[in-house]
């Protein structure tokens, strides 16, 4: 029995014109002890899935079940054993940090202490302020919190919606890294992030993409499913060489990435001469073409043209 | 159980930290009574009025004592000409004047007849009459002590005796009504609010995902506000009791629990509201319209409901406030029993159950 499968699941939403389609039919099942990320775009349905999952929402059709529990017909049962950190910060911002935990520890039906030791290490980053109300945290800290209320009554199963929107580079780290310590607890991660980057931190991701999944494997099966040679071009005029590139025949797709362009070419043969050519007729200086690793951002670009 | 606990806690804590609210919820009763028991009043006292004496002869003189000497009436100007009169009402000085014919006196031994008029300003026209009313039983009374013991043959003499308000005090009306403005407002208004807030701060979302009973929530967000309406209650009739002198006349015990009965069917009310608004906003608008003016217009606090056209009377019975307002009326100012007032408790509490199945059938265990 695995923690969480998801069948068919079809979410519409009413719309002005018609129906809003959040969710086209998506099925994908995650192991016990797995930290499984939902990757994609603003939009793309994360949200909504977290919600049915979690029995806040009822899909159109498809089935889903939590720890072997249906989401429409034991709904109960599934809401005492999940944690649940919403994408928005959801705790009562006039209360301390020590009464929100209280009262989340309460309504489980336990006590701070019973599972203090799950929550030792992230509590203890923000125990200095447990007085102060929770409206009046720093952003990373309101994330630490957040978790830790979603972690005191000791789910099988932790749904974590974008949990890193928002917070810095140093305070995302560290939250994945409490994540890996969940993971030795034996607890079950549904992770969601727009954050391509968070992707390889994951054990197995689905790339959604307009209420569709476009691909579920590891992070290094995805990068290995992209066959073709990226390559990786800067020059002085970016902008310029960016429809340059794009206006050459042979070139399949070419994108910002950072500081450079992603290159990838229809066929194989003569790409970096190609990129050579476009670089001497355009009259660019200071060019560097090499050859690159593909990682999931281009996975992801070059799935969502397919 | 604990869970119960808990929450009611933390739903204590967000009244008593959101101070300026406490501070509105306890304060706003008390301030209404205020309003209405020393300022907002219809009744008729310390009228401004002038007095156009062209006789200034014994009686004449007596009644216009007579008159300025009571509570109703205030003597601010004598005139001498009816031009006089016209310019002080003109200027808007008094409300009304008095004018004494010419030989006032004489006419009034000798030919057993005399007159005196009064001009009121009727562009009030309850006030004017009010106040030609009360002038007039006082030159009466000033008559009677002319001749004392003749009298007239063949006299029909009206006895009036005013029951339960003998002095015809305004603040027998409006206390009652108060009583159920502020209930309605605190305990439906506030409730209503409360749970939308969860729903629109987002931690709505996060309480449904945990064992938490759904109706449980709903009922531990009341009972904070079941305690601050008692407060209220308790402020109110300690006001009308000692600041305004209207006594509890029947039994506190049932005026306390009619006036529970009452809260719960206002909370009952406040969580359907909640139910379908999706913003605090909407909550609270929701509840002006559908529980402020309702209660102001339809519990017959204000305007009568027998002068109301029929249609208007048959909505009147499905306002809450109607109820409470007469089972208030006939146990605080009358001092009946429950005997008296049993119907009307019936129908506030099938609106209750009414209301509350409503709700409960209606609540959503989750978001849309």
């Amino acid at each position: 029995m695995k923690p969480i499968t998801v069948e068919n699941i079809v979410k519409t939403y009413p719309a002005k014109n018609g129906v809003v389609t959040a969710l086209k039919g998506i099925s994908f099942a995650v192991d016990k002890g797995e930290i499984f990320g939902l990757i994609g775009p603003d939009g793309a349905g994360k949200t909504s899935l977290f919600r049915i999952l979690t029995t806040l929402l009822l899909a159109d059709s498809g089935s889903a079940s939590i720890d072997g529990f249906d989401v429409i017909s034991d709904y109960k049962q599934i809401r005492k054993r999940v944690g649940y950190m919403p994408g928005k910060f959801s705790l009562y911002q006039d209360l301390s940090v020590q009464e929100n935990l209280e009262f989340f520890a309460t309504i489980f039906n336990t006590t701070i202490k019973e599972n203090y030791d799950l929550v030792k290490e992230i509590y203890q980053q923000i125990e200095p302020f447990k007085t102060r109300k929770a409206g009046q945290l720093s952003g990373g800290m309101k994330q630490k919190l957040a978790l830790c209320c979603a972690l005191i009554h000791k789910p099988s199963v932790l749904f974590l919606d974008e949990p890193t929107t928002g917070v810095d580079a140093v305070s995302r780290k560290e939250f994945w890294e409490m994540l890996y310590r969940l993971k030795v607890q034996g607890i079950t991660m549904l992770v969601s992030t727009p954050y391509m980057d968070e992707a390889s931190l994951c054990d197995r991701v689905a790339l959604i993409q307009k209420g569709e999944l476009l691909s579920v494997n590891t992070p290094k099966g995805i990068t290995g499913e992209f066959k073709k040679p990226l390559w990786s071009v800067k020059a002085n005029d970016m902008f310029r060489l960016m429809n340059d590139i794009k206006k050459d025949a042979s070139v399949e797709s070419c994108y910002p990435f950072g500081q450079v362009h992603h290159v990838v070419f229809k066929t194989q043969e003569n790409s970096k001469e190609e990129l050579e050519r476009i670089a001497y007729t355009g009259n660019y200086s200071e060019v560097e073409i090499n050859l690159i690793e593909p990682n999931i951002e281009d996975c992801f670009m070059a799935l969502m043209q397919a | 159980m604990k869970q119960f606990l808990i929450f009611v806690k933390k739903e204590w804590l967000h009244i008593w930290r959101d101070r300026r609210t406490l501070f509105i919820l306890l304060f706003m009763p008390i301030i209404q009574i205020i309003l209405y028991g020393f300022a907002l009043t219809n009744e008729v006292k310390n009228s401004k009025i002038a007095i156009f004496d062209q006789s200034k002869d014994e009686a004449t003189v007596n009644i216009s004592d007579k008159i300025a000497a009571s509570r109703y009436f205030n003597l601010v100007k004598n005139v001498y000409s009816y031009k006089d009169i016209e310019a002080t009402f003109r200027k808007g000085e008094i409300r009304m004047a008095i004018v004494f014919p010419r030989g006032f006196r004489y006419d009034l031994l000798h030919s057993n007849h005399a007159q005196i008029q009064l001009i009121a300003d009727a562009s009030d026209p309850n006030t004017a009459n009010t106040l030609t009313n009360y002038a007039t039983s006082i030159i009466n009374d000033y008559q009677q002590t002319l001749n004392p013991g003749e009298g007239l043959p063949y006299t029909i003499k009206t006895q009036v005796r005013m029951l339960y308000n003998p002095e015809l005090k305004g603040a027998y009306n409006f206390v009652p009504g108060v009583m159920a403005l502020v209930l309605m407002l605190v305990c439906a208004m506030m409730t209503s609010i409360a749970i939308v807030k969860e729903k629109e701060m987002g931690t709505m979302e996060v309480i449904l995902v945990s064992p938490l009973k759904p109706f449980r929530i709903i009922i531990a967000k009341t009972i904070p506000y079941l305690l601050v309406s008692m407060l209220n209650i308790a402020s109110i009739l300690l006001l009308s009791v000692y600041a305004l002198d209207v006594p509890i006349a029947g039994n506190l015990g049932l005026l306390i629990a009619e006036s529970i009965l009452f809260t719960i069917t206002s909370l009952s009310v406040g969580i359907l509201i909640s139910n379908t608004a999706k913003t605090q906003q909407t909550a609270m608008f929701t509840s002006m319209m559908s529980l402020f003016l309702p209660t102001l217009l339809f519990s017959g606090f204000m305007f009568p409901i027998e002068n109301m056209p029929v249609p208007l009377q048959i909505i009147s019975n499905i306002v809450p406030a109607k109820w409470y307002f007469i089972i208030v009326k006939e146990v605080m100012i009358k001092g009946l029993g429950f005997a008296a007032v049993w119907k009307e408790t019936m129908i506030l509490i099938a609106m209750t159950a009414a209301l509350l199945g409503v709700s409960i059938y209606k609540f959503k265990i989750r978001l849309a």
